[in-house]
């Protein structure tokens, strides 16, 4: 078989991710039921704790915030994007493109910087005589969402944006001919064209936000605890292993679910860019 | 498109309030960065560059900075190997067969990186490789994988497999096809692989944080505790550094496509 050397090409890849990224996530779903005893213990906490339904709800809550927020300013810059003429839709892709490279951890540091109590934007307020007192706007809820929509919209954007320029522009130059005005193009001829790229985004920034970490830490205060906040806190403060790992394997569950409900949408491999 | 049917108020407006959203509040670091004062804060009296020189002289920053580079360079180095061996492959055999295994190299990107990180925690102790070197690159190099497997097969996609056939049908063994066919041509999607590869490695935090202590201290793990401890202009003046370095590295990856496009 002359196909055997090219399977030996496969074969490193293959070897480290299943010895050192399939073992360890499956040594994780195994704890969650030997830890502290075998059985379910872990996974009734589910029904019994109100801690961990609370924890639950507010992830579920900020992520379903987040990516209609995403979605709704994505949508914006993609669509003008689609729109736009060749000059401006390189810069408008630099305003996606750059901010999805710069790391979480400056972008987390920036948003501490101008939302604090002392903060550029409360100071500014302060000054300008808007305010009195410093509004609550990082170390709570309202600062993870301003921090993780931040982070999403890219995020939002690629997937739509590659789903509108498979739009044929004559259709939209034909309802114009035909006597639409702008906004009718929109919602009859483009909105409904551009529906599975919104829902591709949508599925790719909940599933996102879902296990997110870094951001909702940072602007989150720990008073605001999301799943992975919470299992970190199981674990490293806590020792509590099998409840952080309990939790670790339904977001696992969670996302799986969610892209098994879209697989029919949602094209995963385009959705990566696989080009398969 | 243009011309035709633009977008309207409503449609450019939302878009420049989203662009200004997301590059104001990162621009905003710059002033900070070069304040004249000891805390967090615009400047007041004069521009200063005392908070880049603190960090630019501190052991602690540089050794990070150091140690960030060489497991990231590391990860990057593990990553492409496999990453396109990988692509090369998959690409070589039928869809159908390697579907399981292009389903597993995209895991890392789906599977969140808390999930990863605990249980490396735990797989790491026995093995001995918790605060080392060599385990924060098998995990950096892992998880960097994905990316080098999508950008290599982006360009395999756009490569004609007949030029692979014609040098096997002249006797040419898989090392030489390999070497001679098709790395050449696949080599600016396995430099963009690598950047994307480089920046993973070089800004991952969470899985630092459970499998990292005192020894392996990157980066990341600096910038972690000085935001959560304690917040002055030193700490604006690593993210202007973090930023221009990102830049440059986009840069490079854009640089390297234009020069494969016009070749």
């Amino acid at each position: 078989m002359r196909l055997t050397g090219w399977w030996l090409l496969i074969l490193p890849a293959l070897l480290l991710v299943l010895f050192f990224y399939v073992a360890p996530i499956v040594q994780v779903l195994a704890i969650s039921i030997s830890e502290p005893e075998p059985g379910f213990g872990n996974y009734e906490r589910l029904l019994t704790s109100e801690g961990v339904q609370r924890v639950i709800l507010t992830t579920l809550r900020i992520c379903l915030i987040t990516t209609f927020l995403a979605l709704l300013l994505g949508y914006g810059i993609a669509y003008a994007i689609t729109l736009a003429s060749p000059r401006a839709r390189g810069f408008w892709m630099l305003a996606v493109l750059v901010p999805l490279w710069i790391s979480v951890l400056v972008r987390a540091f920036a948003w501490v910087t101008l939302l604090r109590r002392q903060g550029l934007v409360n100071n500014t307020l302060m000054q300008a005589g808007v305010i009195t007192e410093p509004l609550p706007l990082v170390w709570n809820e309202f600062g993870i969402l301003v921090g993780m929509v931040h982070y999403m919209v890219p995020f939002a954007v690629l997937p739509m944006l590659a789903s509108m320029r498979e739009i044929d522009p004559r259709l939209l130059a034909a309802a114009r001919g035909l006597g639409a005005a702008r906004a009718q193009v929109f919602r009859q001829v483009f909105l409904p064209l551009s529906m599975p790229g919104v829902i591709a985004a949508g599925v790719l920034v909940f599933i996102f936000s879902l296990g997110f970490y870094i951001t909702p830490a940072i602007l989150g205060g720990g008073k605001t605890l999301m799943v992975a906040e919470w299992i970190s806190l199981q674990i490293l403060d806590l020792i509590r292993w099998g409840l952080g790992t309990m939790m670790a394997t339904v977001l696992v569950l969670a996302i799986l679910l969610t892209l098994l409900v879209f697989s029919r949408v949602v094209d995963l491999r385009r959705m990566f860019g696989t080009g398969g | 498109m243009h011309g035709t049917h633009g977008a309207g108020p409503f449609g450019r407006g939302l878009a420049w309030v989203t662009a200004l959203y997301l590059v104001l509040p990162i621009l905003i670091v710059l002033p900070v960065a070069l304040t004249d004062q000891r805390f967090l804060s615009l400047p007041k009296e004069g521009l200063s560059l005392q908070h880049f020189h603190t960090v630019l002289t501190s052991a602690e920053w540089l050794g990070s900075i150091w140690q960030s580079f060489t497991i990231a360079l590391a990860a990057t180095a593990l990553s492409v190997v496999a990453g396109t061996l990988c692509a090369i492959g998959c690409w070589r055999i039928s869809r159908r067969a390697t579907d399981l295994v292009r389903l597993l190299m995209l895991l890392p990107l789906i599977i969140p990186s808390i999930v990863y990180a605990i249980g490396l925690y735990r797989y790491f102790g026995p093995l001995g490789l918790l605060d080392r070197f060599l385990g924060v690159v098998i995990a950096h190099g892992v998880t960097g994988i994905p990316y080098v497997v999508i950008t290599v097969s982006t360009a395999l996609a756009a490569f004609d497999p007949r030029l692979e056939q014609a040098a096997r049908g002249m006797g040419a063994s898989l090392t030489q096809t390999l070497r001679w066919v098709i790395l050449p041509r696949i080599a600016p999607g396995i430099f963009s692989g690598a950047i994307f590869a480089f920046i993973h490695s070089w800004d991952e935090l969470v899985m630092v944080l459970f499998i990292a202590s005192r020894d392996v201290f990157t980066l990341p793990r600096r910038i972690w505790d000085g935001i959560n401890e304690n917040l002055d202009p030193a700490m604006a003046a690593v993210a202007v550094l973090l930023i221009l370095f990102t830049l440059l590295l986009l840069l490079a990856d854009r640089a390297l496509r234009r020069r494969s496009e016009s070749a």
